[in-house]
């Protein structure tokens, strides 16, 4: 004969001949079905319904407190978290930042406690004179000087950014550093690899000596023609070669007089 | 009660391979897919599932009499997100480099739907400590399948492991080559196909 059972998890009554191991409707362990009609269980049902009154976890009044109360906890104990760490986080991003600074003027692999040290000793931040344009002049020893240009630009899927150092006759390229948000791996990606960054070093800025337009650029993989100032792109990489090729371009651009007068000077 | 009862030593032990939640359930596959270019991410992929699936399996275990069953999903993923916030703080305070590397795939851990099938089918009806071993298992067992995985596409696909070159420059030099396909997703599911086989022909239960 079918006896009824009830599974306390779900709270659902099913019928069979024995005992099951599991809850039929959502797979309690056996230790929470129990039988209806029982003695025993009944008293542990009556038992079980008192305490339901004191808490009826399934009710309108509990469900919203509940939820309202687990949203304040958790919105401090997020807001402490952050105020907490907020400080080293920042200080992470700023070193991280002038660590690719550093990697445009060829000082890559700086242990991260000593990026700040060499940072502020080798570094000015200022600005291109007459304009808000960032424009960092920087010291690597005392006789040599060189100028480090911030760029951002369009990748394939995401932004992409660099530095571009240049040297202090405004001619060549020193170095370059460049980094995405989300190009793809293995392609695109590629362009934050210091071997294709080295690709820049020692590129002129102009096709020749009277030009005032950035000539610097990097072309579709295996089409260079004239790698004085042309880049070898990368392979399946097109679009975000010319991303970076524009990039260098248009955020070169409004440098090229400053540019151009350090030759004169020198002449 | 002991600490490590036989069903303990199960909620542990099973996650690891016989009922592994990747090789075996198929769960969390697409950050499998994300993060196992490099064994580095996946090693921390790895240690970051399983501190939350045990902490967020503990927590619901302690709550799970009270929470209200029809918002028990809602409860559920706000642990875990919350959860999820502070590890992705933690990382981006005191391992930098790592956080940009896992970016977003940190976020994504709230989505792994290993966390969410391991609240609702165990953590809401075993006590805390069974929560945490299976959560330690799970986690675990979701883990080592990363490593695997990270493991070839890195020797394969950059002839490194964790960054340091493994392949000797003579055998570039005898012509050997970097597999670039190795770097791209696709090339993870196929390995984690592998590993299913590998798996199902050494563990004949099936």
């Amino acid at each position: 004969m079918a006896k009824k059972y009830i599974c306390k998890m779900c709270g659902q009554t099913f019928e069979a001949d024995s005992k099951p191991d599991k809850c039929p409707i959502c797979s309690a362990d056996s230790s929470l079905i129990e039988e209806v009609g029982k003695e025993g269980s009944e008293a542990s049902e009556a038992s079980a319904e008192k305490k339901s009154r004191k808490l009826n976890t399934n009710g309108n009044a509990y469900t919203i407190i509940y939820a309202a109360v687990m949203v304040i906890i958790v919105a401090f104990l997020l807001a402490g978290v952050s105020i907490l760490l907020k400080s080293r986080q920042e200080a992470n991003v700023e070193i991280d930042r002038q660590s690719q600074v550093l990697a445009s003027l060829r000082l890559r692999g700086l242990e991260k406690d000593s990026v700040t040290a060499v940072y502020t000793r080798v570094v000015e931040e200022g600005h291109l004179q007459g304009s808000e344009l960032p424009l960092f002049t920087c010291h690597l020893d005392t006789a040599t000087v060189k100028y480090v240009v911030p760029v951002k630009g369009r990748g394939l899927w995401g932004g992409l950014w660099g530095y571009v150092a240049v040297n202090a006759d405004g001619q060549g390229v020193y170095g370059a550093y460049f980094s995405h948000e989300s190009e793809t791996a293995g392609l695109g990606a590629l362009i934050a690899e210091t071997k294709f960054q080295e690709l820049f070093n020692d590129k002129q800025l102009f096709a020749d000596s009277a030009s005032t337009r950035i000539a610097l650029t990097a072309v579709k993989s295996g089409k260079v023609e004239n790698p004085a100032f042309e880049v070898d792109g990368i392979t399946g990489a097109t679009l975000t070669t010319n991303g970076v090729a524009d990039m260098v371009k248009d955020g070169l651009q409004p440098y090229a007089e400053f540019f151009r007068s350090l030759k004169d000077v020198k002449e | 009660m002991s600490l490590f009862n036989s069903k303990n030593k199960e909620a542990l032990n099973n996650p690891l391979w016989k009922d592994n939640p990747v090789v075996i359930q198929v769960l969390g596959i697409c950050s499998a897919l994300a993060v196992t270019s490099q064994l580095e991410p996946a090693i921390v992929m790895g240690l970051s599932v399983t501190a939350i699936t045990a902490f967020s399996n503990v927590i619901i275990s302690l709550l799970r009499k009270t929470i209200p069953s029809r918002i028990r999903i809602i409860v559920q993923l706000v642990v875990v997100a919350t959860l999820v916030t502070i590890v992705s703080q933690i990382l981006k305070a005191f391992a930098y480099d790592v956080s940009v590397q896992l970016s977003v795939y940190v976020g994504l851990i709230i989505t792994n739907c290993i966390l969410m099938g391991r609240l609702e089918a165990f953590a809401m009806m075993n006590g805390p400590w069974e929560s945490f071993l299976d959560g330690i298992g799970n986690g675990l067992g979701y883990a080592w399948i990363l490593v695997v995985v990270a493991f070839f596409r890195e020797l394969l696909g950059n002839g490194t492991l964790l960054g340091f070159q493994v392949i000797p420059d003579c055998a570039y030099e005898a012509g050997y080559m970097n597999n670039g396909m190795m770097t791209m997703p696709a090339m993870a599911l196929i390995i984690v196909g592998c590993v299913i086989w590998a798996h199902r022909g050494i563990s004949k239960d099936e």
